[in-house]
């Protein structure tokens, strides 16, 4: 049993989690464009993150002691986006508005278009550095607030990254946290047969950061270990989150053909219905 | 500072000092100023005088190691956290080696982040082509958000070291060689024209984005002919920027003195700014033939 957080706010979170599945993929569905599988995968740690973890204010998007959220793959971002309008960013309405014309919700997300953003992303690599320029700010400046950066694992291939890496390792901003979406899956394949990233613990090790494995979607897991960064005060800490991309939907988990297409409006419907019903263990309160 | 122009009458008296100095001296200015202002660089502190901050300001004074790509996501985060910083390193390698990094997370994001390219240029000399940076200004100029500063000489860069702060919010690129010779070339070979009757006005387009068009207009309504000088490719740099704005407003024969396609090479910075046809020679015939082709 988790010391950090109450079984039934795990519940609770659970259950906001799979709304926020919902609204992804009406959200996609809608835009008839962008990534489904590894949004879905990500659901749980942003509902995590938004519900939970963050220290944060939607109606005061800019209050500088804000805990800071930075979104480095940025093509996941419709679950940023679903997770911010269920927190109360933005009306849940809005997010049929993803990828069109005039849109606050990019494509790839853009700081200056949509407030609680925080940075402009979609080229791979580059968010951690941005994350620990922040982060190497705010403790010129002692202030409390925490930097979370979260990553793909593809973009480990990235040298970029790992020049970030080494910086924040040097520099031992423990005020910083990357969670990396360990699912194994890239848009040419498996990453251990496009160009493997193991040992992906040991490499950050090496780096002078502190690691912690856990499932993606315990959410009870995650916030030990988000807790668990908080307390170490020497490195930046990474959580390396195993995740199953699609999670949710069993039609797309696992399959990487699902990385970068929305579902059709068909499959849009199926899919809905599955997460409502899911496996029975949340009752439906839309059929 | 005094704002007034450093001009001398007597310009074969003119001395030459690094404009690489000017850049640390207004770093330390700004850094006795604003407390916001912070100097990020890539293993190169002497060399680009980043260390006059470091010795001064330690605290703020950021080391990246040989890692450019990340000066400038790190800069980007700096910035956007609330503080000014100034990123420094070789043109070739910021805004060159980093150029997508400075797209996305300085200019998309409109990020005060302040570039300072050295090295610029063909009379980086002895490095050789690898360190000559031939295309950085037409890197930057073509970025939204992107001012792009190429001072003239030590005292310039230094003012546009402040400048780049006290005047422009958005992201800044300046770009210095090690050593400035071409507007001192232009300046001698305008003495010498004048001698040969032919009076021609020397601009010094110090800011190459925003272009200072009112200025190159006035001018050339009345020579009727222009000749632009960089030490840069001819394509995208100043030389394109006035050939852009002159085909909208005025179109007028215009020659472009600077690098025509082609890489540089190790040399003394004299005899590959002469080999490279920037000379005081050069200038004066391009001047002749933009005359001659006036209608």
């Amino acid at each position: 049993m988790s010391e950090y957080i109450h079984d039934e706010k795990v519940k609770e979170l659970e259950e906001l989690a799979n709304k926020v599945r919902q609204s992804l993929i009406e959200e996609l569905v809608e835009a008839k464009s962008g990534h489904t599988a590894g949004p879905l995968g990500m659901a749980d740690i942003f509902t995590a993150l938004y519900f939970h973890v963050l220290n944060h204010d939607p109606k005061n998007p800019d209050w500088p002691e804000r805990d800071r959220l930075i979104l480095s793959n940025g093509h996941i971002c419709p679950i940023r986006y679903a997770a911010m309008a269920h927190a109360g960013y933005f009306p849940l309405e809005e997010l049929k508005t993803l990828r069109k014309f005039g849109t606050r919700l990019q494509g790839h997300p853009e700081r200056e278009r949509l407030p609680g953003v925080e940075t402009t992303s979609g080229p791979l690599g580059s968010g951690l550095g941005q994350a620990a320029g922040i982060a190497y700010g705010a403790r010129m400046d002692s202030k409390k607030f925490r930097v979370y950066c979260a990553m793909s694992d593809a973009e480990h291939q990235a040298g970029n990254l790992w020049e970030s890496a080494m910086f924040a390792g040097n520099n031992k901003l423990s005020n910083l946290t990357g969670i990396v979406d360990r699912n194994n899956i890239q848009i040419n394949g498996m990453t251990e047969n496009v160009m493997p990233l193991e040992p992906l613990k040991a490499k950050y090790e090496a780096f002078n950061w502190h690691v912690l494995e856990v499932d993606g979607h315990n959410i009870e897991e995650f916030v030990d270990a988000v807790e668990e960064a908080k307390a170490i005060y020497e490195k930046p800490t990474v959580i390396i989150a195993h995740t199953i991309a699609g999670k949710g939907i069993p039609e797309i988990e696992f399959d990487y053909n699902w990385h970068g297409k929305p579902p059709k409006p068909e499959e849009g419907d199926k899919f809905l219905k599955e997460l409502r019903t899911l496996g029975g263990k949340i009752k439906s309160e839309h059929e | 500072m005094n704002k007034e122009a450093y001009l001398i009458e007597d310009l074969s008296k003119a001395e030459k000092a690094p404009t690489r100095d000017g850049y640390g001296k207004g770093l330390v200015d700004l850094g006795e100023k604003n407390d916001r202002v912070v100097v990020l660089c890539a293993d190169l502190a002497e060399s680009t005088r980043s260390h006059w901050f470091k010795e001064k300001f330690p605290n703020r004074y950021i080391e990246l190691g040989v890692a450019e790509q990340n000066m400038a996501t790190i800069a980007a985060g700096l910035a956007n956290y609330g503080k000014i910083p100034f990123i420094s390193s070789y043109a070739v390698f910021s805004p060159g080696r980093n150029n997508e990094q400075i797209r996305t997370t300085i200019s998309l994001n409109n990020l005060p982040v302040k570039i300072a390219g050295a090295h610029a240029g063909i009379s980086v000399g002895p490095d050789g082509a690898t360190h000559q940076a031939l295309e950085d200004i037409a890197l930057m100029r073509v970025q939204p958000n992107m001012m792009v500063i190429v001072p003239c000489d030590a005292i310039e860069t230094q003012k546009a070291t402040i400048a780049a702060v006290n005047c422009c919010s958005g992201p800044v690129y300046i770009r210095f060689g090690r050593e400035s010779m071409l507007l001192y070339n232009a300046l001698l070979a305008a003495e010498e024209l004048s001698k040969e009757g032919i009076e021609a006005t020397v601009i010094n387009s110090h800011t190459v984005k925003p272009l200072d068009i009112t200025t190159i207009l006035n001018s050339v309504k009345e020579t009727k002919a222009v000749v632009t000088v960089e030490e840069h490719q001819t394509s995208g740099g100043l030389g394109s920027a006035v050939s852009e704005a002159l085909s909208q407003h005025f179109p007028a024969p215009q020659e472009f003195i600077g690098v025509h396609d082609r890489f540089g090479e190790s040399g003394e910075p004299e005899e590959l700014i002469e080999a490279f046809g920037m000379g005081i020679k050069d200038i004066k015939n391009a001047v002749k033939r933009a005359i001659k082709r006036k209608v």
